[in-house]
């Protein structure tokens, strides 16, 4: 039980910096970006390339995901999204526009890094024994680097101008726009930074698990899950959600037949849809 | 004056339609005689290898005999085409690509497609369309009467499991075993395979019931459950080269100290990144052509594989064998089978010939009555390997008959 336990702390964290992107870009622009887990895919071949492959020190590939990501994210949004916005007069085009986005870093990453499962070297190696419990040194280095991620976006959307600025975004785009905000500036960067997020949580799980090009949509899956359970557009919510998932899983294939972990993970969400459609922390619509 | 205008039009059209009939005429005698194979797999997402290494190893043979002009058939020479599809390991695709060869290419001969899902799925189109097949899939059914179009590419894992317990329980001491298994009807029916063999050699089966849905990446939590039950051997029934290293790594992690094997061919490049040291030790069924064991003929092969390819993979040990015996059989069948499998079938009885990859004298043929009530398999050696060092070093070699 105590391994059973710790893998649930190790999942919840590791899900919990994959929800924060997704959540952050649909609390400040109401869309649900299904590129996430290409985003996620890619940065987890940034890495692959830039420590596995040309030795950069880690850190330093880490930084080279945020800026990839960020340009991506930061370049979907200016001429992708805000362009739609413009446009559309039905709020499902910009979800479409988003599954296409996603298609479209899909298929970008089979033709350019091709179909292969990738890993890289481990940045720690060794396996700590706690009570009767395992946890391998690299995750447990993912486990406190996603913590401090975790916690620098909190405290970065609480206190300083930018974040005042995308929660002021989230709550009401008119009104920031009135209050002088550069409402499309925020929005782009805001962008950025969720994807900027995604391609850390790649990154940084690249190290246990390596990388695929066709591991996108199985976390984006999962971040649609923990933002439903949570809450979407709720950063408090994305992280109990993660917190949810990630006990369900490691409890779940404990003591269940793979299959049928999921199938209750589903028919559970669904059920709880049906009372709180809003999520944990959500408001209601409307 | 007009008479003469009038003679001149068509004179002057006279030569045009002479020209052109010309360019035509000699056209026609210039065409190369082409003979087309399909490749139909899957070639993208966790088992992208397995697909992927068919098609490059059925170029590399096509290249290497267009060089020398071509195949030679019933003493005319053909252009070996390869049109490969990639199925993406669904069902659907598999049948609209099989559809594709057979209907638009007008291919009789496919090499694939790699699951038992997907081959069971083409199995009424290449038969009404009258094609053979050759595909990896381990189902008995598809090779069995009544049906007599698909020919197994290579060892299965039913023929390699037991052999691979008995020698582990011979040479390492194994007692007692535990089986994982992704939840598709391949790998689970590889699972129920192995754990009957295992009952029947006198192994205690600690758990079989243990599973994964396709597109895990995070095995720790799944394998916990299997290596509590403390079993000397864990099988990871048809497990994808992508997720083998994941769940060696997730074991060794969690402290299991005992052997891990399969019955699936593995990818050592991928063993190497992901899993690195926790690949140590790990068994699979290996390519048919270790260097041990390979002739001239198979380094040459090897050589121009990873120019197309890029790298070599051992799994190109077994896929070269069958565009290899495609041809050798419509050698022995004569021209007329290319379009016809029914002759094709006939010539496969019989056949045999000198193993063109093996240094050793033995005979290539086609094998597996024992386990089809026909010959139904093609005869590729069994090389089991154990990863040491990060290579792929031959634990032993032995045959199907």
């Amino acid at each position: 039980m105590q391994q059973v336990l710790l893998n649930g702390v190790v999942l919840a964290v590791n899900y919990a910096l994959i929800a924060l992107g997704i959540t952050l870009i649909f609390s400040i622009m109401n869309i649900l970006n299904f590129a996430h887990g290409q985003m996620f895919m890619i940065g987890g071949f940034v890495v692959y390339y830039s420590y596995g492959l040309f030795r950069l020190n880690y850190f330093a590939s880490l930084v080279a995901v945020v800026a990839v990501l960020g340009v991506i994210g930061w370049c979907f949004e200016t001429f992708f999204f805000r362009r739609m916005r413009k446009m559309a007069t039905r709020e499902e085009n910009a979800m479409l526009l988003a599954v296409g986005t996603a298609l479209l870093l899909e298929n970008l990453a089979l033709s350019f890094f091709g179909e292969k499962q990738r890993g890289v070297p481990p940045v720690v190696s060794g396996v700590f024994k706690i009570g009767d419990a395992f946890l391998p040194a690299g995750r447990l280095l993912v486990m406190v680097l996603a913590l401090i991620l975790i916690v620098g976006l909190l405290l970065f959307v609480q206190y300083t101008k930018l974040g005042r600025a995308l929660r002021a975004l989230a709550q009401d785009r008119e009104v920031t726009y009135l209050m002088g905000v550069n409402v499309d500036r925020v929005a782009a960067l805001g962008f950025a930074l969720g994807a900027a997020l995604a391609g850390l949580a790649g990154g940084l799980l690249m190290t246990v698990f390596g990388i695929n090009s066709g591991v996108g949509t199985v976390y984006s899956i999962k971040a649609f899950i923990m933002i439903m359970i949570g809450g979407a557009g709720i950063v408090p919510g994305a992280i109990l959600g993660a917190v949810v998932l990630g006990f369900a899983e490691a409890i779940g294939y404990a003591l269940l037949p793979g299959s049928v972990t999921y199938l209750l993970i589903f028919v559970g969400l669904i059920v709880f849809l049906l009372f709180r459609p809003q999520g944990l922390m959500g408001k209601p619509w409307g | 004056m007009k008479i003469n205008q009038c003679h001149r039009r068509w004179f002057l059209n006279g030569i045009v339609l002479v020209a052109l009939g010309s360019v035509l005429f000699s056209g026609s005698l210039l065409a190369e005689d082409v003979l087309k194979i399909g490749v139909l797999g899957v070639m993208s997402g966790p088992a992208a290898s397995w697909g992927l290494v068919n098609k490059y190893c059925a170029q590399t043979s096509a290249q290497l005999y267009n060089e020398q002009g071509g195949f030679e058939i019933g003493g005319k020479k053909y252009k070996i085409d390869i049109v490969a599809i990639d199925d993406k390991n669904d069902p659907k695709l598999a049948v609209s690509g099989c559809e594709r060869l057979t209907r638009q290419e007008g291919i009789h001969y496919i090499i694939g497609p790699n699951v038992d899902t997907t081959a069971t799925s083409v199995q009424p189109v290449a038969e009404a369309s009258g094609a053979i097949y050759f595909p990896y899939a381990f189902q008995k059914s598809l090779y069995s009467p009544p049906h007599g179009n698909a020919v197994l590419g290579m060892i299965a894992s039913y023929q390699a499991g037991p052999i691979i317990y008995k020698y582990l329980m011979e040479k390492r001491g194994v007692k007692s075993v535990s089986f994982i298994a992704r939840n598709e009807s391949d790998p689970l029916n590889q699972r129920d395979e192995g754990v009957q063999a295992a009952k029947k050699l006198g192994l205690t089966v600690k758990s079989f019931n243990d599973t994964y849905e396709p597109g895990t990446t995070d095995f720790f939590p799944v394998i916990s459950r299997v290596v509590s039950n403390g079993a000397d051997l864990i099988v990871l029934s048809g497990v994808a080269p992508a997720d083998a290293p994941l769940l060696l790594k997730s074991a060794r992690e969690l402290g299991f100290q005992g052997i891990l094997s399969t019955e699936t061919a593995q990818d050592i490049k991928i063993l190497n990144e992901v899993a690195g040291s926790a690949a140590e030790g790990f068994i699979s069924v290996g390519g048919a052509s270790t260097p041990e064991i390979r002739s001239p003929e198979m380094e040459k092969f090897a050589e121009r594989y990873k120019k197309i390819a890029g790298e070599w993979n051992d799994e190109a040990g077994t896929k070269v064998y069958a565009l290899e015996i495609i041809l050798q059989t419509l050698r022995t069948a004569g021209p007329e089978a290319i379009n016809n499998v029914e002759l094709f079938k006939k010539a496969m009885d019989n056949f045999s010939m000198k193993n063109p990859f093996l240094k050793e004298d033995k005979p290539l043929k086609y094998v597996g009555t024992a386990y089809f009530s026909q010959a139904r398999q093609i005869g590729v050696p069994m090389v089991v390997n154990e990863v040491k060092g990060g290579k792929f070093q031959t634990l032993f070699v032995g045959s199907v008959e």
